[in-house]
């Protein structure tokens, strides 16, 4: 009896291990967990704060940097209109880079390799607006992960992370994301966790965030160390968000309290 | 150069109130705050918004540092004929900014 119910556990595990991720239903992006005024600021194109690192973006988009003296326009067109459909697949396999990347440091990647300049500093001012200004180009596009085999190691690894507790809290980001979402944390309603609308402007923060800054958030929230940004974890956690997000709408500039 | 753009409708009618829409790019720093080191942040303060309509003043304002970060700021004003809106702002370390926007005023 006892061989049969850890067959059945084993099962399970393995089915788990191998299927997509378990995904909250209905999914609902995060700005349904806003407050009526939150969600009016998002969808309003002018008043979203965010849109002032979008529009800031914009001009660095056009401005030369480095020693070639080439602008991100010198190659992908002044409009940014080839960056459609871009930021919803990242994190990607950049073969040329010979691994799994964040659209942060794709966009850096660029910098240092195609531009020759120096790397532009994580939750610096330029680097959040050029992502912002690049994810903005994939508003209301569905999140499309990409599919390639040389995903599955950091899927992995981030779907590990999502379900292993840590911190002094002893929580694992699947305890309030999947299992407690919409219910109240304080004050707050917890959201079921996705990525679509990041980068985004975060009022307590009072300025725009990337998503690793609010994922090492979340690490502070449970007492956890933090990742470093840029680490493997970090990218490996948003790989696995992505494809837990399939099909969800980005609006990226969001805006969130 | 202090980032931040403003916003009429696309046509008034004479006469009658119109909302003017202004966010400005400022971290807003109290003075107050200390950052990972423990070492004060010093006060930045984008501590004025001015507004004229056809070279005439129609909106002023002085901001301390209660306002949050990235202000926005949105009032009414009255246009008799077609003119031109300025916004000029500027912060306690002498940097400033400007947009403007053509007021297109139609028959009431």
């Amino acid at each position: 009896m006892r061989l049969v119910a850890l067959a059945a556990v084993l099962a399970t595990l393995a089915c788990a291990a191998q299927d997509g991720p378990a995904r909250p239903s209905p999914l609902e992006g995060g700005s349904e967990f806003q407050g009526a005024e939150i969600r009016a600021m998002q969808a309003d194109a002018f008043g979203n704060p965010g849109m002032l690192w979008v529009d800031r973006g914009a001009g660095l988009w056009r401005s030369p940097r480095g020693a070639r003296e080439l602008s991100c326009a010198s190659c992908h067109g002044a409009d940014g209109a080839s960056m459609k459909g871009v930021s919803v697949r990242y994190p990607s396999y950049v073969a040329s880079l010979g691994g799994v990347v964040d659209l942060e440091q794709r966009i850096n990647a660029c910098v240092t390799g195609n531009q020759g300049a120096p790397a532009l500093a994580w939750e610096s001012q330029e680097l959040l607006s050029l992502s912002a200004f690049v994810s903005s180009r994939s508003r209301g596009m569905p999140i499309v992960p990409d599919p390639s085999r040389d995903m599955d190691a950091a899927y992995a690894r981030g779907r590990a992370i999502y379900f292993q507790r840590q911190g002094q809290l002893n929580l694992a980001c699947t305890n309030c994301h999947d299992a407690s979402w919409g219910k109240r944390l304080l004050s707050e309603p917890i959201s079921q966790g996705h990525p679509a609308d990041w980068p985004a402007y975060r009022l307590e923060w009072q300025a725009m965030g990337s998503l690793e800054r609010r994922l090492r958030a979340c690490y502070l929230g449970v007492r956890a160390e933090m990742p470093p940004y840029g680490s493997p974890d970090l990218v490996a956690l948003e790989a696995y968000l992505a494809r837990r997000a399939t099909g969800l709408v980005s609006n990226a500039p969001g805006v969130r309290r | 150069m202090i980032l931040g753009k403003v916003q009429v409708p696309a046509s008034v009618k004479a006469g009658e109130p119109f909302e003017v829409r202004i966010l400005v790019q400022h971290p807003m720093e109290t003075g107050f705050r200390r950052d990972a080191d423990g070492h004060a942040i010093a006060l930045h303060i984008l501590d004025r918004i001015s507004c004229t309509l056809g070279g005439k003043e129609v909106f002023r304002v002085e901001l301390g540092s209660g306002m949050s970060a990235n202000p926005y700021v949105a009032f009414f004003a009255i246009a008799a004929q077609s003119a031109e809106l300025a916004v000029e702002w500027g912060d306690d370390r002498g940097d400033t900014g400007r947009a403007t926007a053509l007021v297109n005023v139609v028959p009431a």
